[in-house]
């Protein structure tokens, strides 16, 4: 009965018979569009540095500039693969890190978060849209951008061991392009997105609250747990946990020493290990600990 | 239900007391300007009533409680901070979308009516427009969406005086009805003058005055008095009185019109002369006590 006679006010004040609310994924959906609007480089800068890795690649196979691993060599040809793919991930890094940083600092600095605050859209969905971006966004542009480059490589090096009369039979044995495909997406999502994932929540948390210097004030912590570490115990730990997380040294797979891990004839996935391991787990916890800190700042926060 | 309704509504900052228990009431349909000094209150008032700041007692905005549904809030309610909010690396296009695609009651071919009327291209970033053409868009964004409470802190600070009239002509002419009820906070005392059907002054964090025009009209009075009836019209205890060339200018509350004309020539006060007599006495009471 109320929510009958509640809609029938709703529909005589309005009219034009709008809908009165927006659904949280909508709103979610629009929150993610807008961080991508505003930082660019989530997407411009891994497609730069592909373009970066073709062109060495280019130059390699053409020219044949590099050393002998990186050369073109059919009977062992991951190397410039794993390459690409090393750089790829870092750049997943760099970009997930500086983006954090600036995530609920700049909407404060450049005064926008009065117009956000002034729409119908909570501090909870603004924050997990946000934090969506070094979760799921950037990963997928990151994985996707990296596969593109490694097939363009393909048909690269394939062209020339065509020209030069070789088989291209035995390059695409060797290489077993799906395998090292679905390793390489185990290794990213594994290491490279949950491993790393409570730093990143640590950065949001810290451009949520930081008035200037956010970069400090994050490394602050860490200088200062590791530092009083250092001195007094004489050992690293703490920043190395920490720094272990940003690589994503997490334990995720065995593999040949020296390989980057994605030749998979070498190289046997841990994920027993991996699910098994406080670091992920306790990781998670204070992730979700910072994003909820990071929601509740948010609603008391005012322009810088 | 009021559109607003606070009772002892209470925010310190520290030792600071930004706002020492104000009570308030506005009705639908209203437009209300909230005048003060710099540091009075104003904006932390209008920050409670957005559900931006935190604060003691009680404040139920369109029967909700803004700290707490904020963005439930917001779908009735809709402010301009100051023109320096649109985020500089936004398209007008990308605003569009975005508050289309978030605001359950903003009307996309509104807004773009009323973009076409201005020199704003869909396609320029907000760092490429003026400060004017930034209000205008804003202005733009904010009349199309059917909002119930319209909250306006210093909306044209900052802008040239073509620009600041054109500000509120649009919001009479193109958005004001008496379903809708606005609050604009302002120490451009003129430029609302002729906008407003209540006036609220705040000072120190308290209300100090708070009247509609009409009672502000028909209540206050003011004399250009010659010196040698100077002393008869203070004996009709004015609330001001200042100096002007050939006499003197007296303000009074609620003496008789006909009483007040045998002393000189009668005008109805500006918003500025009411504010200036009953502010400047407020202080001048808050001196004599702490003297």
């Amino acid at each position: 009965m109320n929510i009958q006679s509640n809609a029938m006010t709703e529909s005589s004040i309005r009219p034009q018979g709008m809908p009165a609310a927006i659904s949280a994924a909508r709103a979610m959906y629009w929150s993610i569009r807008r961080e991508l609007w505003e930082n660019r480089s989530i997407y411009l800068v891994p497609l730069a540095v592909a373009g970066v890795a073709l062109f060495g690649f280019c130059l390699s196979s053409f020219v044949g500039i590099w050393e002998e691993p990186l050369r073109l060599n059919p009977a062992q040809p991951q190397a410039p693969y794993e390459l690409a793919a090393g750089l790829m991930m870092l750049t997943g890094i760099v970009v997930s890190v500086f983006y954090c940083l600036d995530a609920l600092y700049g909407e404060r600095r450049d005064r926008s978060i009065l117009l956000w605050k002034s729409l119908p859209v909570s501090d909870l969905i603004t924050v997990l849209a946000k934090a969506s971006i070094p979760l799921f966004v950037l990963p997928l542009i990151v994985f996707t951008v990296t596969l593109a480059t490694q097939w363009i490589m393909l048909l690269l090096s394939s062209a020339v061991v065509l020209a030069s009369g070789m088989s291209v039979g035995e390059l695409w044995r060797n290489l077993s392009i799906i395998p090292m495909w679905l390793l390489l997406l185990y290794h990213f999502v594994t290491a490279h997105v949950l491993w790393p994932y409570p730093v990143y929540c640590w950065l949001l948390l810290v451009s949520g609250w930081a008035r200037r210097a956010v970069f400090l004030w994050a490394a602050l912590p860490v200088l200062v747990i590791g530092g009083f570490e250092r001195m007094t115990f004489h050992t690293l730990h703490f920043a190395e946990i920490v720094g272990g997380h940003l690589i994503g040294n997490a334990p995720v797979m065995d593999m040949a020493p020296g390989s980057m891990g994605l030749d998979p004839l070498t190289t046997h996935v841990t994920v027993g290990r991996f699910i098994s391991s406080p670091g992920l787990w306790i990781g998670l916890a204070l992730s979700a600990v910072f994003l909820a800190a990071a929601v509740r700042l948010r609603r008391n926060q005012e322009p810088i | 239900m009021s559109v607003i309704e606070a009772r002892g509504l209470r925010k310190a900052f520290g030792a600071t007391v930004a706002l020492d228990g104000i009570d308030l009431r506005i009705e639908e349909g209203r437009i209300l300007g909230l005048i003060g000094p710099n540091g009075a209150g104003k904006s932390t008032a209008l920050n409670a009533i957005l559900g931006l700041t935190q604060y003691e007692g009680q404040l139920r905005i369109l029967g909700r409680d803004p700290w707490n549904e904020r963005d439930l809030l917001m779908r009735d309610v809709c402010f301009i901070a100051d023109v320096a909010v649109l985020p500089r690396w936004a398209r007008v296009s990308q605003l569009l979308d975005y508050v289309a695609g978030v605001h359950p009651r903003f009307d996309r071919a509104k807004a773009a009516g009323f973009l076409a009327k201005t020199s704003i291209r869909h396609g320029s970033r907000v760092r490429e427009l003026s400060k004017g053409m930034v209000t205008q868009l804003h202005l733009a964004l904010v009349m199309a969406i059917d909002a119930r409470l319209l909250v306006l802190d210093e909306p044209t600070l900052g802008l040239d005086i073509l620009y600041r009239k054109q500000f509120y002509d649009s919001l009479l002419n193109d958005y004001f009805d008496h379903n809708r009820t606005i609050v604009v906070a302002t120490h451009q005392v003129e430029e609302i003058e002729h906008v407003v059907t209540d006036v609220m002054f705040i000072d120190r964090g308290r209300i100090v005055f708070d009247r509609s025009m009409e009672e502000l009209e028909t209540r206050y009075l003011e004399v250009m008095v010659r010196p040698e009836k100077v002393g008869a019209a203070r004996a009709l205890k004015p609330m001001h009185e200042r100096q002007a060339i050939g006499g003197s200018i007296l303000l009074f509350n609620g003496v008789d019109r006909q009483q007040l004309a045998a002393l000189g020539d009668i005008r109805t006060p500006s918003i500025a002369d009411v504010f200036v007599a009953v502010i400047g006495n407020q202080h001048g009471q808050a001196q004599g006590a702490a003297q």
